[in-house]
């Protein structure tokens, strides 16, 4: 097997832009690889006469100033590809082909990417392990029987065995910060706004965005400076200038002051997951950071909040799949309602049913205030305690998830500990802040864990250089052995 | 709030998903542990404070009415589980 693709995406870049590599040879290793490494089920489509073709013309005429010069790269299945099927993992999509492109991914094309294929995820991203998606589940190839995390888990299981240099996930809780952390990988969740929508199969609309799954930190910069900008067709678009955060990229983190929420040691939390953020502080400090005791007091009110906005949006946002315009229709029903329940119950799994359950009930009539308008309170209360906090600290450490990856099978029983994987990523979706998660070490196991750093609205470029700094002084290694092959 | 099999059927009519009546039970067990962790919002006092509306700190976006597109009836019809020349197919709505 090559040693190229075990390579970064920068690295890779370097090499296309020498002209030691062109992007046909490159598009024919992963096609290789991905060829050899059913077993872990992350790639879902393969569109391959597509990424030979587009990388054939790149070679005849190569454009070594943009950005992702020839370079083919898998995407989560939760983008719509013109031309090229996207199922959001659900037997709703199987045989769904949008007949147009998502703003991020178009993005990405612009820079010279090419589509090697689309990644598995949980169904309709609703998922902490990637079991719930209906084309199976995604193996973690740091260890057999293990979950890759979700639910842009079959884009993190393809980024750590070398499937893709690089790749882009969604993130409503966590779906990509908990996938990176549970396979040793950078997962970045930008500001929300900041990378368009438009044409990401929608989940919960207030608190979906689009971010970069990358080797490196460097990486990720590249990525995210790649697929971010205002974008019309999304009302919720940022209107802002384009930043270039690889060329601003700096290790220089001196003075910087970095808050550590004391309500992020949770009971039952592994003594690993504490030690290793002891161990993020002390390479802060020595690289000059001042580290600051904070409090967010409304932490533990986060998960129950974002249960109740997610599925509410959830529910409102999935009426749409109605067995009529698009996707699978049932054969049964003898009218038009039957139609759409019987559509609804065989077309959707069952975590999908079950949020959309619980967000018609805190939105019928009667319940309203109670449940969704209660929320929005609290929500309210959980975006102040970082709007006060963000006066004294310039960005906040704390752990990535509450575990390392854990077992196919363990918690699929019990949805509450399964939604308990996402307490450390959630507080930001639903404050609408930027965080990105770094690998920073092993457990006695030797699966990865990692550290998560929450930044100010649209302080992407700050959080890229702590973690950057953080990297470097880190020395993590994840060396994996192919298994699967 | 405890979640029964009632409350399951008239939930899922609401929802228009139809559930086999052999599930709606551990639905229904799942449903209620699921609200009664959400219900941990009730420990506080919310009186005073304003719901979260939009993240955002600027208003949505408005654009003028202005066609942008336009003869995409084919393309939109393509995925339709079930079309008759230019129309959607569905079940007889009435009689």
């Amino acid at each position: 097997m090559s040693e190229i693709i075990k390579k970064n995406l920068s690295e890779i870049i370097d090499l296309i832009k020498k002209k030691e590599i062109k992007s046909e040879e490159l598009a024919n290793l992963y096609i290789d690889k991905v060829n050899k490494s059913k077993k872990l089920n992350s790639y879902i489509t393969t569109c391959f006469e597509h990424t030979i073709q587009q990388s054939k013309e790149f070679d005849k005429k190569p454009n070594l100033n943009s950005l992702l010069p020839g370079v083919p790269l898998a995407v989560k299945d939760l983008f719509c590809t013109n031309g090229f099927k996207t199922t959001a993992g659900s037997k709703m999509l199987e045989n769904f082909i949008p007949q147009y492109e998502s703003t991020v991914t178009e993005n990405l094309w612009k820079e010279g990417a090419i589509l090697l294929g689309k990644l598995n995820c949980d169904e309709y991203a609703m998922g902490s392990s990637n079991e719930t998606s209906y084309f199976g589940n995604v193996i973690n190839p740091i260890a057999k029987d293990t979950v890759p995390g979700g639910s842009s888990g079959g884009s993190a299981s393809a980024l750590a065995a070398d499937l893709t240099p690089a790749t882009i996930g969604t993130d409503t809780g966590g779906s990509i910060r908990q996938p990176a952390s549970f396979t040793g990988t950078v997962g970045l969740k930008p500001t929300y706004g900041l990378c368009s929508r438009w044409g990401i199969v929608a989940f919960a609309s207030s608190l979906d965005q689009a971010g970069p799954m990358t080797k490196s930190v460097k990486d990720c910069s590249i990525m995210l400076e790649a697929m971010a900008g205002f974008d019309n067709k999304d009302s919720t678009s940022i209107e802002k200038k384009k930043e270039n955060y690889s060329k601003n990229l700096k290790t220089n983190i001196k003075g910087l002051k970095i808050g550590i929420p004391k309500e992020y040691r949770v009971e039952n939390m592994p003594k690993e997951i504490d030690e290793l953020w002891n161990k993020g502080k002390s390479i802060l400090k020595d690289l000059g950071a001042d580290i600051i005791d904070i409090s967010l007091p409304h932490t533990k009110y986060a998960l129950p909040t974002y249960y109740i906005v997610a599925p509410a949006e959830a529910s409102s946002n999935l009426a749409r799949y109605d067995g009529v315009k698009y996707g699978y229709r049932s054969s049964k029903g003898n009218d038009l309602i039957e139609m759409y329940e019987n559509t609804r119950s065989e077309g959707f799994g069952d975590e999908v049913k079950r949020r959309i359950l619980i967000g018609t009930y805190v939105l019928s009539s009667g319940y309203y205030d109670a449940y969704y308008l209660k929320a929005q309170k609290v929500r309210q209360l959980i975006k102040k305690d970082f709007d006060e906090n963000f006066g004294k600290v310039d960005a906040i450490l704390t752990p990535s998830t509450p575990s390392s990856a854990f077992k196919i099978g363990e918690k699929t029983n019990d949805p509450i500990s399964m939604y308990l994987n996402d307490i450390f990523t959630v507080p930001v979706n639903l404050a609408g802040l930027p965080a990105i998660s770094v690998p920073a070490g092993l457990d006695k196991k030797g699966y990865p864990l990692g550290l998560q750093l929450i930044g100010k609205t649209l302080d992407e470029q700050n959080i890229l250089n702590v973690a950057y700094a953080f990297e470097k002084n880190c020395n993590f290694k994840n060396e994996l052995k192919n298994w699967w092959l | 709030m405890s979640i029964d099999k009632d409350k399951i059927k008239h939930i899922s009519k609401l929802a228009r998903i139809s559930i086999d009546s052999k599930k709606s039970d551990s639905l229904a067990k799942d449903l209620t542990s699921i609200f009664k962790f959400i219900e941990q919002l009730n420990e506080l006092n919310t009186d005073k404070v304003e719901p979260l509306s939009s993240i955002l700190n600027t208003p949505l976006r408005s654009r003028e009415d202005q066609i942008n597109d336009g003869k995409i009836r084919d393309k939109i019809l393509e995925n339709s589980p079930k079309k008759n020349e230019e129309f959607f197919v569905v079940p007889k709505v009435i009689e």
